[in-house]
Formats: C-alpha cells, structure tokens, sequence
C-alpha cells in the first residue's frame, strides 16, 4: 500500500475547554495512526483570532496535521470533520515534493516564516532597547 | 499654440523607472506557504484583494501559486474575504 504525505489543518470551536481541545485532536490522531497512516508532524497553534466570524465564533483551535497515509484514508478523514460539531473549518492538501521540502526546511529553522521572522525583528528590537536604557 | 510650449510637449520624461522582477524566480523560491499571512499580506491590497501581477512583477506561474495561497488562507480564516484598512 502506498502512502502520500498529506497536511491538514483543522479549526475547533472556541467553547470547547483546553482539555477537550486536546482530547479531539488526540481522537484525530488515533484515527491516523489506526488507519495505517503515519504522524509525520503536529503543531498546535493554540487559541487564534480569526479574520472573520465562523459560526459566529471570532476565535477557534487551529491544529496542523502533517500525516502519511492511503488516498483511501482520506474520504473517511474528510467525512469525520463533517460530522463532527467541534470542527468549524478544514482544509487537507496533498503535498507535492517541494512543500515536503520546504515543510522540512521549516521545522528545521531554515526558513523562517514572515510573521516569525516579524516576531524575531520585534524582540530584537526590544533587546536593543532594553540595551540603550541601561 | 507657441513653439515653446511643443517643445516641452515632445520631450520624453526623464524618469528612470526600476524594472520589476518576480521574487520567487529571484530567490528560487518553490513553494509558497498559504499559512504564512505576514507574507501573504504583501501581495494583497488593504481591501484585501489580490494584487495583479502588473503592480507586483510576479511572474504568471507564481502569480496562480499566489492565488491559490491567498484563497487557501482566506477559507481558513487566516486573510478576510474583505476588509477596510487591512495595512
């Protein structure tokens, strides 16, 4: 059986508490790992504020998945969000070769994304004037 | 019409404009992540629609691959559909 590397993130509503938070992405990634697929990489973004209101939610869990698995696998992981109330939004890519690479180079701190690197110039710049007031 | 006025008329202007360039293929850049905002928001305008290429200097392959980045991020929230003011 082949597997593909796929990535989705998925936004759980705002009412749910942290432990329930975890405990649903914890189903999620049981459901990867049970259907013969492979955790390649996670990360959990925490409480976001949103663009715009879902559901008339301003905020929502955001939880990257980054998996291994079969192509079949991926109708019935659809089909749970769907079902699942917890889940405002979804999205699931197919990676081709350069985002596996890129996603790599990322987690390896090769390449920065802008809004860490934003971050980065801001402490820096906090540093600098930490510095001067001493 | 004086004489005076067609000779200014015919001069061309002296403006040097810096010639664009697409950023990816400068860079090499392969892949553009639809999560990254920060860096989405400089192919946006403050309404936030995506920019033409004309104003940006992308070439057409990474202008489709910016689309759909910017589309993939407005589904998840992450760029307004629309907005006032974005920058």
């Amino acid at each position: 059986m082949s597997l593909k590397q796929y990535e989705t993130v998925i936004i759980l509503t705002p009412v749910l508490s942290e432990q329930q938070m975890k405990d649903a992405v914890a189903g999620y990634r049981g459901l990867i790992t049970d259907n013969g697929g492979e955790i390649v990489h996670e990360e959990n973004w925490g409480l976001t504020k949103l663009a715009y209101p879902i559901d008339k939610k301003g905020t929502g869990f955001y939880h990257l998945f980054e998996f291994k698995a079969s192509p079949e696998f991926i109708k019935a992981w659809e089909l749970t969000f769907r079902r699942d109330e917890r889940i405002m939004r979804y999205l699931t890519l197919s990676l081709d070769r350069w985002a596996i690479e890129f996603n790599l180079k990322k987690r390896s701190g090769e390449i920065k994304s802008s809004s860490t690197a934003k971050e980065k110039k801001a402490a820096n710049n906090a540093v600098v004037e930490l510095d001067e007031e001493d | 019409m004086s004489k005076e006025t067609n000779f200014i008329f015919n001069q061309t202007p002296q403006v040097v404009q810096k010639k664009k360039y697409c950023r990816f293929k400068k860079h090499g850049i392969k892949h553009i992540d639809y999560k990254d905002k920060d860096f989405l928001l400089k192919f946006i305008n403050e309404q936030g629609k995506i920019l033409p290429r004309r104003i940006t200097g992308t070439s057409l392959k990474f202008q489709r691959k910016i689309s759909v980045a910017v589309k993939r991020a407005r589904h998840l929230s992450l760029l307004p559909f629309v907005a006032d003011g974005l920058k």
